[in-house]
């Protein structure tokens, strides 16, 4: 792999690696079972050239923004490699957002290009907001002949002959702005630095490496700050193939195992748990006379594997399961939600670590890893090289708010100065979690500090966000809430959002409302609805200028009933 | 496929196959529900539902598609455009 302390930006570091493993493989791209793009290093350089060239034309200068908005795909990362090489910044946002919110976002970064599937890029042109697009100029790919593109031009014809000018950034420099979340009511715009992505690609690929050779499965969205590092700068710098799939159906994604023979894969918890089923529900058809025979070579492999995993010797004992993973997948890796240590233990049995991580997407992507020595499914592993980590306050049990300085934490929220000082203290990112140190360096996590939740699809959710959907509901006032922050719990366990309702007098809880506030949490996406209601008796506190003081509120109901006073929506 | 396929017809054919997978009475099955909801299944489970929906209509609905669709009856006019 590529020595990064000898780069100053991404854009050198990936352009060494395009010429330095030019014959490997980079990416390959297939839509179900149709494989639709194999690219090498060098046929990845001979597209983004002239890309590039084509941005600088049209006045691209460095420093400049520019958003992408796509699924995971070989144009992501070409085009990408594009706006580093000529000094940009990118501002890669989550396409499972609303046409609204991406245009909220791309207000916010005042990105000045956009480079957009051609599907998401109908949604927005449809949208009432449309009219207020600030970007200079918009690429659209995969647009079908003779389609409106509202004046956006051609991915795949915007090109230039000519050698593009690489244009060399600092460490300090940005690289990124990345969108924790945030998007109804304050957007979290994280800046984060060529030194931020170098560092933690350094720190990631010291534990664990990538080669050529080695065959990365791209499914969480590249937008993501894991599937960022992990299934393009990572494997890049290390001369790996990343593999992109266009689907994300069960059956294509099992296959892509099998297929391409998938060395590592980093996947949500929701996604590892439907897994365990999946092969749970197998195991029970067995016939009676195998079935004996499998659990004795489980616990036969767990045995062996106690102290470290031995993948090859995995492989030897239970041969039809690594079968079903490609037979070379050497761990599944996992992280941006909470993981329930039976299922990690699950496939650590069979000889599939699972290599669980904690990040925030403030400190880069990954603050701590299990290493694997041993494996650990109580933890979320062991801080990284260069990564400090401290406790704030800890109780009587040692629990404390986890607080983070290392080189990989970012340098500031966009236009948020207030919010960048609440959170960097001294130089150290409170990350708002509850976590503890064992005996031996691990991190455990319980719960956490501020209203938040983190859904089972790795997503951050803040209650004031999704509180517009209830704007008009015909009551006094409302609040929306994260359980575990009106009542703290030391269980990083499920979540869910609370809807708090104070009626107006002589009003009640009737049908009518309960259909109304249903109906409206319905318009939400399946991930950011409300789990339940509460009505509350008493007027909420709120500051001079009307503001409710959540904390104050939550601090009331908290202390007056339990959690068994929510009823399910 | 029969070519005078209505959306009427496909909606209740979705409905139909909706209840026999995921085991719910066809009768509390109404084209406006959320099927997260009615069926009690998550956004993994749907896509299993939709492969079968495929496989029944002989269509191919991308992903993208299906994105923010969260009641029969949207999921019934994505399939019918692509009858």
């Amino acid at each position: 792999m590529l020595d990064l302390r000898q780069y100053s930006c991404l854009g050198a570091a990936l352009r060494d690696a395009l010429d330095r493993f030019s014959p490997h493989v980079c990416l390959i791209e297939a839509d179900r079972d149709r494989e639709k793009v194999r690219l090498t290093y060098s046929d990845f350089k001979e597209i983004a050239l002239p890309l590039t060239r084509a941005l600088e034309d049209a006045e691209f200068d460095p420093g400049d923004r520019a958003a992408i908005i796509m699924t995971n795909q070989s144009k992501w990362l070409i085009s990408a490699y594009a706006i580093f090489y000529a000094g940009g910044v990118l501002v890669p946002l989550d396409y499972k957002l609303t046409p609204a919110e991406h245009l909220q976002l791309l207000a916010h970064s005042k990105a000045k290009l956009l480079i957009v599937e051609y599907y998401l890029w109908r949604a927005i042109m449809q949208s009432p907001d449309f009219h207020k697009i600030g970007t200079k100029f918009v690429l659209v790919t995969e647009a079908p002949l003779g389609a409106d593109l509202a004046g956006a031009f051609r991915w795949e014809d915007f090109k230039r002959k000519g050698a593009p000018d690489f244009v060399m950034r600092q460490r300090e420099d940005v690289a990124c702005i990345v969108y924790s979340s945030g998007t109804g009511g304050r957007p979290k715009g994280c800046v984060l630095t060529h030194e931020n992505y170098l560092e933690q690609c350094r720190a990631l690929t010291t534990w664990y490496p990538f080669w050529p050779g080695v065959r990365y499965l791209s499914i969480l969205p590249t937008n993501h700050a894991i599937d960022f590092m992990v299934g393009f700068i990572g494997p890049f710098v290390c001369g790996a193939c990343v593999v992109h799939l266009r689907t994300l159906r069960p059956e294509f994604v099992r296959d892509a195992f099998v297929r391409y023979r998938i060395t590592y894969v980093s996947l949500v918890p929701m996604i590892v748990k439907n897994l365990e089923r999946g092969l749970r529900a197998k195991f029970d058809e067995l016939p009676s006379w195998k079935r004996p025979f499998l659990d004795a070579m489980i616990a036969t492999n767990k045995l062996l594997t106690i102290l470290r995993p031995n993948v090859k010797l995995s492989r030897l004992l239970l041969p039809g399961i690594h079968r079903a993973f490609g037979g070379e997948l050497l761990a599944l890796i996992t992280g941006g939600a909470f993981m329930e240590p039976s299922t990690m233990q699950f496939f650590y049995d069979l000889g599939i670590p699972v290599v669980n991580g904690y990040g925030l997407t403030e400190a880069g992507t990954a603050l701590t890893l299990n290493d694997l020595k041993p494996f650990r499914a109580d933890t979320v592993g062991k801080p990284l090289p260069g990564v400090e980590l401290r406790l704030l306050n800890p109780d009587t049990e040692g629990v404390g708010e986890v607080a983070v300085r290392s080189k990989t934490v970012m340098s500031h929220y966009l236009d948020d100065p207030e919010l960048t000082l609440e959170t960097i203290v001294d130089g150290w990112l409170l990350t708002g979690d509850l976590g503890r140190f064992d005996g031996n360096g691990h991190l455990q996590l319980f719960g956490r500090k501020k209203n938040m939740i983190v859904t089972e699809g790795g997503k951050n959710i803040y209650p004031e966000d999704i509180e517009t959907v209830f704007d008009g509901l015909p009551v006094k006032e409302y609040c929306v809430f994260a359980a575990n922050y009106i009542w703290p719990k030391k269980d990083p366990g499920r979540e869910m959002l609370v809807l708090v309702l104070r009626l107006e007098q002589n009003q009640s809880f009737d049908s009518k409302l309960l259909e109304d506030v249903s109906a409206r949490n319905r318009r939400l996406p399946d991930f950011k609805r409300v789990g339940g209601y509460m009505i509350w008796e008493k007027d909420f506190p709120r500051t001079a200028s009307m503001k409710i003081k959540r904390q104050v509120l939550a601090e009331e109901i908290g202390s007056s009933v339990d959690r068994s006073s929510v009823v399910s929506l | 496929m029969a070519p005078m396929q209505t959306t009427d017809k496909t909606l209740d054919e979705i409905l139909t196959l909706a209840s026999v997978h995921f085991k719910v009475p066809r009768e509390k099955l109404f084209p406006d529900d959320d099927f997260f909801k009615t069926l009690g299944i998550d956004s993994l489970q749907t896509l299993d539902l939709l492969t079968k929906l495929e496989n029944h209509f002989g269509v191919e609905l991308p992903d993208y598609e299906l994105q923010g669709v969260s009641d029969f009856r949207t999921l019934a006019g994505k399939i019918q455009a692509r009858l």
